[in-house]
Formats: C-alpha cells, sequence, structure tokens
C-alpha cells in the first residue's frame, strides 16, 4: 500500500483515546478500576456491542442502518409477549431469531431492489418497527419466562460474565467474516465502488441483502440479551441504541463512505464507549450531559476518520485528486 | 425530455398525494359524518403550521440531497430559551421573540451547515449527532424545568387563538400566516433566486454542480442555516400553540413527522426535485390523518407506526412510479 511501509491503521485512534479514557476514568473515581465492578459493568452494554458488529458490515459496504434499536425492541416485545402467553424458552427464541432476519431482510429488500437510499428506508422502518412493538404492548410490559432471565448474572470462573462471553465470541466469528472470507472481501468492495463490483461480477443486491439481514440477526440476539437482563419488555427499551453504535464503528476507524472499516477497531471503540459512560457514571454525569458527549464524539469520530484518510492518500501521491 | 419527465414525475405524485387525502377524509367521513365541521377543521388547521414552516426547511435540504434529523432538537432549544426570555423578562415583545428564536436556529443550523459543507460529513451522521447534542443542551440550558404555562405572553397564544379570517367557526390562525410567510419565501427562494437554481443542480447532480462552478459548500451551508432559521422559529410557534415549553418533550421525534410530510408531498430522497405546494399538500394529509385517526378510534399509540408507513408508502410509491416512467419514455423513444 504505502511506499514507507508505515501505515496509519485505523485502529489507532480508539485505542489510543482508551488509554486515555481507563486514565482520566481512574483519576475520576477509586471505584473505576475495580475489576469486578468493570466486568459487571459491561453486561449493559453487550446488546450495543452486538449491534454494533453488525452495524461495522453495513458501515463498511457503504450504507446505514438507523433501524437497530427498532428491531431489538420489537423482537424484544414479541418474544417476551409470545413467553407470556405460555410458549416455551427455545421456541420463542427461535421465532426471536427468525423474526430478526426478517426484519432485517425486509430492509435489505426496500434498499437492494427497490434502490432507495439506506438513511431514509431504515429512518422509516425505526419508526414502523417500534410503531409496532408499541401497537403490541402499548404502556405494559411483558414478563419473560423465569428461567429465562438472569443471564447476566451468571459467570465463567474468573468472575467473567456470560453476555461478555457471548459478545467476545460474535466478534471472533465475525471478525473472520469480514475480514478472512470471499462475502467479507465483496463487502469492502460494494462499500468502496459498487457500480464497479456489479460490473465485476460480484451480486451486489445479494451481498447487501446478506448484510442488513446480518443486521437483524444481531438486534434478535441484542433483544434476546435485553430481555434476559432486565427480565420485561417494554416499547421504549433500548432507546438511542443507534447511535451508540453508529458511533463505535465510525470511532473505530471505518469509513462513513464506505470501504474501510474493522471488527477489531468497532471492538476497541466499543470499550471506549462503555469506559466513558461507566467513567461519566461513576462521576455522576447527568445522562443529559452524557448525551452531548456522545453526539461530540461521533461527530469527532468522523472529523477524526476523514482527517486520518486524508492524511494516509497525502502519502500516495496517485491518490492526488 | 429530462424536465418532462420530471415535470410529469411531479404532477402525478401530487395527484397520488389527493387521492390519498380524500381517501383519509372519506374513510374519516363515513364513519363520523361530523368529521368535516369546524371543530375537526380547526384541529387539522392548527396542525399544520408548525410541520409547515419547518418542513420548508426541511424540503430545501432534501433537496439538496441532504436529510436533517436535528430539527426537532433545534425546535426544543430555540423554544425553550425564548420561553425562559418570555419568563424572565416580562415585557418581552413577542415578534423580538420570534425574531431570537429564528436566530438561535440559524446559528444551530449554521453549526450544522459547516459540519456538512466544509468538513465533509455525512449529513445523516452530523445532524444525527447534534440531534444528541442539542436535546442535551435544553436539558442543560432549561435545568431541566419547563416553561410553565402562565410564562407564556397572552400575545403569544392569541397567534394560535384568533387570526385574520374567521369564517363559521373556521378560524385562520396567526400561526398559518407565519406557515403562508415561511411557504412564500421558501418558493421565493426556489423560484426566482441563483441561489434556489443553485439547489435543485446539487441535488440532480452534485459532480456537475461543482464542475459548473456552483458554490456547492456556500449553499450547502446556507441551505441548512434556513432550515435551522425555520425550526428555531417553530420553537417559538411551538410555545403558542401548545402554552408550555417542555425539555423533553418540545420537538422530540418531530423529525419524523416533518420528513414524512415532505416525503409524501413528493420530494424526491435522491434531490433535486420537489415543489413548495407538494409539501404543503403533505402536511395538509398528515395534518387531515392525525384528526382522523382520532375519529377513526386509533389511539396514540399507532401514530409513529402510521408516520413511519407514510414515509414507507412514499418511498415505494416515488421508486414505482419512476420505474414505471422510465418504461413509458423507453417505450416512447
Amino acid at each position: 500500500m504505502n511506499r514507507k511501509g508505515f501505515k496509519i491503521r485505523p485502529e489507532m485512534v480508539p485505542a489510543i483515546l482508551l488509554v486515555f479514557g481507563f486514565i482520566a476514568g481512574a483519576m475520576e473515581s477509586k471505584y473505576f478500576l475495580d475489576p469486578k465492578y468493570l466486568l459487571d459493568s459491561s453486561t449493559q452494554y453487550v446488546e450495543t456491542g452486538l449491534l454494533a458488529l453488525a452495524m461495522t458490515f453495513v458501515i463498511v459496504s457503504g450504507n446505514i442502518d438507523l433501524s437497530v434499536a427498532s428491531m431489538t425492541v420489537l423482537v424484544a416485545c414479541v418474544t417476551a409477549k409470545l413467553m407470556e402467553s405460555g410458549w416455551a424458552t427455545p421456541s420463542a427464541c427461535a421465532v426471536a431469531i427468525g423474526l430478526g432476519v426478517i426484519l432485517g431482510a425486509i430492509n435489505g429488500f426496500l434498499i437492494s431492489k427497490a434502490k432507495l437510499p439506506s438513511f431514509v428506508v431504515t429512518l422509516a422502518t425505526m419508526a414502523v418497527y417500534r410503531g409496532i412493538a408499541q401497537v403490541l404492548l402499548g404502556p405494559n410490559s411483558a414478563k419473560v419466562n423465569a428461567g429465562f432471565a438472569g443471564l447476566d448474572t451468571q459467570y465463567l470462573p474468573g468472575h467473567v460474565p456470560i453476555p461478555l462471553v457471548i459478545f467476545l465470541v460474535t466478534a471472533l466469528i465475525l471478525g473472520v467474516l469480514l475480514h478472512r472470507t470471499l462475502f467479507g472481501r465483496w463487502v469492502f468492495s460494494i462499500g468502496t465502488n459498487e457500480t464497479a463490483s456489479f460490473y465485476s461480477g460480484i451480486p451486489a443486491a445479494k451481498v447487501k441483502l446478506g448484510v442488513f439481514a446480518l443486521s437483524g440477526l444481531m438486534a434478535a440476539a441484542a433483544a434476546l440479551l435485553m430481555d434476559s437482563r432486565l427480565g420485561v419488555a417494554r416499547f421504549d427499551h433500548a432507546n438511542g441504541l443507534e447511535l451508540d453504535a453508529i458511533t463505535a464503528v465510525l470511532l473505530g476507524g471505518a469509513s462513513i463512505n464506505g470501504g474501510r472499516g474493522s471488527i477489531l477497531g468497532t471492538v476497541l471503540a466499543l470499550f471506549l464507549v462503555a469506559v466513558l459512560r461507566i467513567g461519566m457514571g461513576v462521576a455522576n454525569v447527568k445522562a443529559e450531559y452524557q448525551l452531548v458527549v456522545i453526539g461530540s464524539l461521533l461527530v469527532i469520530a468522523v472529523l477524526s476518520g476523514n482527517f486520518v484518510e486524508r492524511l494516509s492518500s497525502a502519502r500516495k501521491p496517485s491518490a492526488a485528486k | 425530455m429530462r424536465s418532462d419527465l420530471a415535470k410529469k414525475l411531479s404532477t402525478l405524485r401530487e395527484a397520488g398525494t389527493i387521492v390519498l387525502l380524500l381517501a383519509v377524509v372519506l374513510a374519516a367521513w363515513t364513519k363520523d359524518h361530523h368529521f368535516l365541521e369546524a371543530k375537526n377543521l380547526n384541529s387539522i388547521l392548527l396542525w399544520i403550521p408548525l410541520l409547515a414552516v419547518v418542513g420548508m426547511g426541511q424540503m430545501l435540504v432534501i433537496l439538496t440531497r441532504g436529510i436533517d434529523v436535528s430539527v426537532g432538537s433545534t425546535m426544543g432549544l430555540a423554544g425553550i430559551i425564548v420561553g425562559m426570555l418570555f419568563r424572565d423578562h416580562a415585557g418581552l415583545n413577542v415578534f423580538v421573540g420570534a425574531g431570537i428564536g429564528l436566530a438561535i436556529g440559524a446559528v444551530l443550523g449554521a453549526f450544522n451547515g459547516g459540519l456538512i459543507a466544509w468538513l465533509k460529513i455525512p449529513p445523516i451522521i452530523a445532524t444525527l449527532g447534534t440531534l444528541s447534542a442539542y436535546r442535551g443542551l435544553v436539558f442543560i440550558v432549561s435545568k431541566g424545568d419547563q416553561v410553565a404555562s402562565n410564562d407564556i405572553p397572552d400575545a403569544l397564544v392569541n397567534w394560535t387563538m384568533n387570526g385574520p379570517i374567521k369564517v363559521g367557526g373556521v378560524t385562520v390562525s396567526w400561526l398559518l400566516v407565519w406557515a403562508v410567510v415561511a411557504s412564500i419565501i421558501t418558493a421565493y427562494l426556489l423560484k426566482q433566486t441563483r441561489t434556489g437554481r443553485d439547489i435543485f443542480s446539487i441535488g440532480s447532480n452534485p459532480d456537475a454542480a461543482m464542475l459548473r462552478g456552483i458554490p456547492v459548500r456556500k449553499v450547502t451551508f446556507i441551505v441548512y442555516t434556513i432550515c435551522g432559521a425555520f425550526a428555531g422559529l417553530a420553537g417559538v410557534l411551538y410555545a403558542s400553540r401548545y402554552g408550555f415549553v417542555n425539555p423533553g418533550s418540545a420537538g422530540t421525534g418531530f423529525e419524523l413527522i416533518v420528513i414524512a410530510a415532505v416525503v409524501i408531498g413528493g420530494t424526491n430522497v435522491f434531490g433535486g426535485s420537489g415543489t413548495v405546494p407538494g409539501v404543503l399538500l403533505g402536511c395538509l394529509l398528515l395534518g387531515t390523518i392525525n384528526v382522523a385517526l382520532a375519529v377513526l378510534g386509533i389511539d396514540e399509540t399507532w401514530q409513529k407506526l402510521v408516520y413511519g408507513l407514510v414515509i414507507l408508502v412514499a418511498l415505494i410509491l416515488d421508486s414505482g412510479v419512476k420505474k414505471w416512467l422510465g418504461k413509458l419514455s423507453e417505450v416512447g423513444s
């Protein structure tokens, strides 16, 4: 790639910020560096994490999925409703997974077949999916089966919460899928230049469909973890998770224009967002200030991404515009 | 040929919106023969102004292939600041208040515009960030307290309660006059100024617009600034319409309704085509749907689903009509 053999890795930005985040958190409160506390707190970010892993595929393919939180909440509500009406846990979970894939595929179909821009389609389905959840449950909450609740309080030896393990294993699998398989190459290819990909025989529409279905699948997984963690489902849960997920992906070095990004970067950035949120939590920073911080972080993430892009293209004389 | 096609497309789409509107009215009227009476007409007429004022700015943005999802938060921030000014300075003139709201909105919009035009952040990402950031600022500025109804001056509430025209119990409120003013300004900008032509060029083909020497960045910046200014004005109108400003609910989720009105009104999400009358029709349709839902006995929990479906229907209509027209012109030529 680079004549000098030095390449600015997109993961560098979150990695450096993560170190700063830890130092700041440790200075803010002595409770922050307690590993048990950090591990316990991590479970509530696993749902965002799963969404962000799939969002990495979506963004690398040059699209965006604003409906992830709404898919999560719809699947969570349907699953809890089924369990409340007497369904056994395994069959309810199977329906949840199927529903998630279908919701994601609907997005994918509208985007790849009807050729509509992803941000408008998913903005609309963001409202539709949460709207259906609201119509389904109204202001009530639905309870999950007793045996299904509380996965987040179960640990592997060494106080490692089960959801964290699920997240890390999923990250590994999706990392291999994105960086080591043909499908992954295709995702990068359509994100870099869709027209060129199409003419080189890549089934662009199918790849996009697959990417959005994957996003739905991860939303279903997040929904099951959320149901288990909270024990109940409500239509207004998982509010604004799409913002955290998108922030994490962009902070992880993915280009919003597609064609660049990595699962490792997303995972590092997720830890950064989690550390920031936990840090702001122990420092008693109010929720509204947290909103401002995360919103600004998103903008900074894109800016730093653009900056890195410009730096690395400036080093390549051929890439002059 | 090209402009012919565009013209055909827009008349078709507006006709479609009118058909939808008639269908909604008919459905509501079949259920309740009193649907078209003064009370409901007044509710519809009061529902339109906020939507139309914000919708005009949003249309300009969408015409350039952009989107602004921060308008709801901009409304909230301008509304709460002006509301607090009214609370702390009892004698403040309402028109000065509206001007301050407009100015606050313009600053917030200019910030969006700067991020998008010069820092090259895609519109959906930039405004998603400021959607959160501006809403956070609403809570910070207001310390979480709402501006209560007795702090809103009577002169401001008067904009909602009274108006220049009253026919048989139906009031055309001053709020609606604001909406008409905003629409005329927008129509003038689009039809009579160079910036208006540039907006269409950028939306039709951004690369070609750049090559033709159109100041793309400047026009983009102006468009987001106007969008913010209208949203800021709408924040003050919100205070008039509802009589209070709550930091949590003022403008929250409004971006969705606005985008629904703009796209169902025939503004193409790919940019470059859309009209002021079309958007006004879209606002009328959404206002009618909103009042009709209540008449049909469908409660508030359905609202989000309905607005989302409206956007989806508009998108599918657009893509369907485009394909159909494409086939027609192929056969013709």
